[in-house]
């Protein structure tokens, strides 16, 4: 079976299982929901504080929900031993983890997309016309915090104290993603709006090197 | 430490950790069919000097064995005398630490691929998803397999193990005994040509341990190879044809190929239900 083939089978069975009870999504977009508003309440921003520091504010609370998300991905396999089943198939081990990463940044961009109109209310930010380049910046951002989640979600779930662990590995490796989508996002929500192709480039960079590390090292990383 | 398929002698895929990068090697010769070209009946195993450690434990020391295609063999040992680790080293869901594993079907050339697509395994763990119906999780595992009309499969497999009426239930809503005979229809989902059972009888019924035994009988007797870890008595040894004995992560008794499996299996017998006597 090749490699997408085996992708897209663990990712329809990743989305079924969710949409089936919406218990991840749920419980992350309201998490993240809970986030943005109490730093508007701390903050009672401006709107061109807003545009310098709301970015900022935006992109941890996608750092929070994607480990508070991510925790699940593997540990779920573990209920009866199913990453033993999947192993057990006669696919490449990397495909494993590319359907479950495919699935955790379609569930994270689904609550991104949820947040922003909030974001946008609560902070007093236009992003209607903005919305094409903020969405691709929110696409390279939440591949590289769904591939690098995915990978370290792999890893904490075979440790012990698993729930404290992948919070501790994943939020400093994701620190150059934070910053860049951070400075990304600032650019774009700039009176005029700047789309800043070093920070683009910085990300696709990023998730490039992130995914491809993970095909070479996948095997190892499901082994026991 | 890869997945290699290299064919240092003659015919084998190679399980090992010190052989070189991940390489697929299609059929020499695939003259009999079955799925991808690769000849029905059973797998040939052979473990040679085996050894598996985690940490400073040794779990396997040194185990060297030869299994012919079409033995129905049966592992008898206290717990942690290593029988679920030479059961997962031969799924190759845990790589030995030293020593390497070889599998041969007939006389053709096997990627481990391929021999992955014709090994069948119960585990202690049902291996199933509690979030998904046993028809869905039968299907999304024979798509796995790359088998054609998974959801026919998927049927198929679903009637003799007596769950056709609750195929789109739940697995959640499953008694344990259910839950083991899914994931028995799931290890036979793609007609192994090597089924490994790690205790398969647990959970089940008196019923299901009859249909479980003749199961087993009907596989072997078609050819498949059987390697299965056994507690006690149980109707699954009525297909035994070989016993080993592991104590200690080595092979202590072995009836042999040709040799009477009874002795071992009583004894086995025997020094559990002391055990349960003396506790």
């Amino acid at each position: 079976m090749t490699l997408v083939r085996a992708t897209g089978v663990i990712l329809s069975k990743e989305l079924r299982t969710e949409f089936r009870s919406r218990e991840l999504l749920v419980t992350t977009a309201v998490f993240v929901l809970i986030v943005v508003v109490l730093f508007s309440f701390t903050f009672n921003p401006t709107s061109s504080e807003s545009r310098r520091f709301g970015p900022g504010l935006l992109w941890l609370a996608f750092l929070f929900a994607g480990s508070l998300m991510l925790q699940s991905s593997f540990l779920r396999e573990q209920t009866n031993d199913t990453l033993a089943a999947l192993r057990l198939a006669p696919i490449d081990p990397f495909s494993i983890l590319a359907g479950k990463m495919a699935a955790n940044f379609l569930f994270l961009l689904l609550v991104e997309v949820i947040l922003l109109p909030v974001f946008a209310v609560l902070y007093n930010v236009a992003i209607l016309p903005v919305l094409t380049p903020l969405l691709l910046v929110l696409t390279l951002g939440t591949i590289g915090l769904a591939a690098t989640g995915t990978v370290f979600s792999a890893v904490a779930a075979q440790a012990r104290l698993r729930e404290l662990l992948l919070p501790l590995l994943l939020l400093p490796v994701l620190a150059p993603v934070l910053i860049a989508s951070t400075e990304a996002t600032i650019g774009i929500l700039r009176d005029p709006p700047e789309l800043s192709l070093v920070w683009l480039t910085f990300l696709a960079c990023f998730d490039v090197v992130f995914l491809t590390a993970a095909w070479m090292v996948g095997e190892y990383l499901l082994e026991e | 430490m890869r997945w290699s398929a290299v064919a240092p002698s003659n015919c084998c895929a190679i399980w090992s950790r010190a052989e070189p990068s991940r390489v697929s090697t299609s059929l020499a010769s695939s003259p009999n069919g079955g799925p991808s070209g690769i000849p029905a009946g059973g797998l040939h195993i052979q473990f040679h000097e085996v050894e598996k450690r985690y940490g400073m434990r040794l779990a396997l020391r040194g185990v060297t064995l030869s299994i012919a295609a079409g033995e129905c063999v049966a592992l008898v040992g206290h717990n942690g005398s290593g029988k679920t680790t030479l059961l997962k080293v031969a799924a190759q869901l845990t790589r030995p630490s030293r020593g390497k594993i070889a599998f041969q079907a007939g006389e053709n050339s096997l990627s481990l691929e391929e021999v992955k697509s014709r090994v069948g395994m119960v585990g202690h763990h049902t291996l199933v998803y509690e979030e998904l119906t046993a028809e869905e999780n039968l299907i999304f595992f024979a798509k796995l397999f790359g088998l054609e009309d998974p959801a026919e499969k998927a049927r198929q497999a679903l009637q003799p193990v007596g769950l056709s009426g609750r195929a789109t239930d739940l697995v959640r809503t499953f008694s344990r005994g259910m839950r083991q005979r899914l994931s028995i229809a799931r290890a036979l989902l793609a007609s192994p040509g090597l089924l490994l059972l790690d205790e398969a009888g647990t959970g089940l019924d008196p019923e299901g341990q009859q249909w479980l035994g003749a199961t087993i009988k009907r596989l072997r007797d078609s050819g498949c190879t059987i390697l299965m870890s056994t507690h006690g008595r149980n109707e699954t040894q009525g297909a035994v044809t070989r016993a080993i004995r592991l104590d200690g992560g080595k092979i202590t008794h072995d009836s042999g190929a040709g040799g009477n499996p009874r002795e071992i299996l009583v004894m086995a017998a025997v020094r559990e239900s002391g055990e349960e006597g003396a506790q």
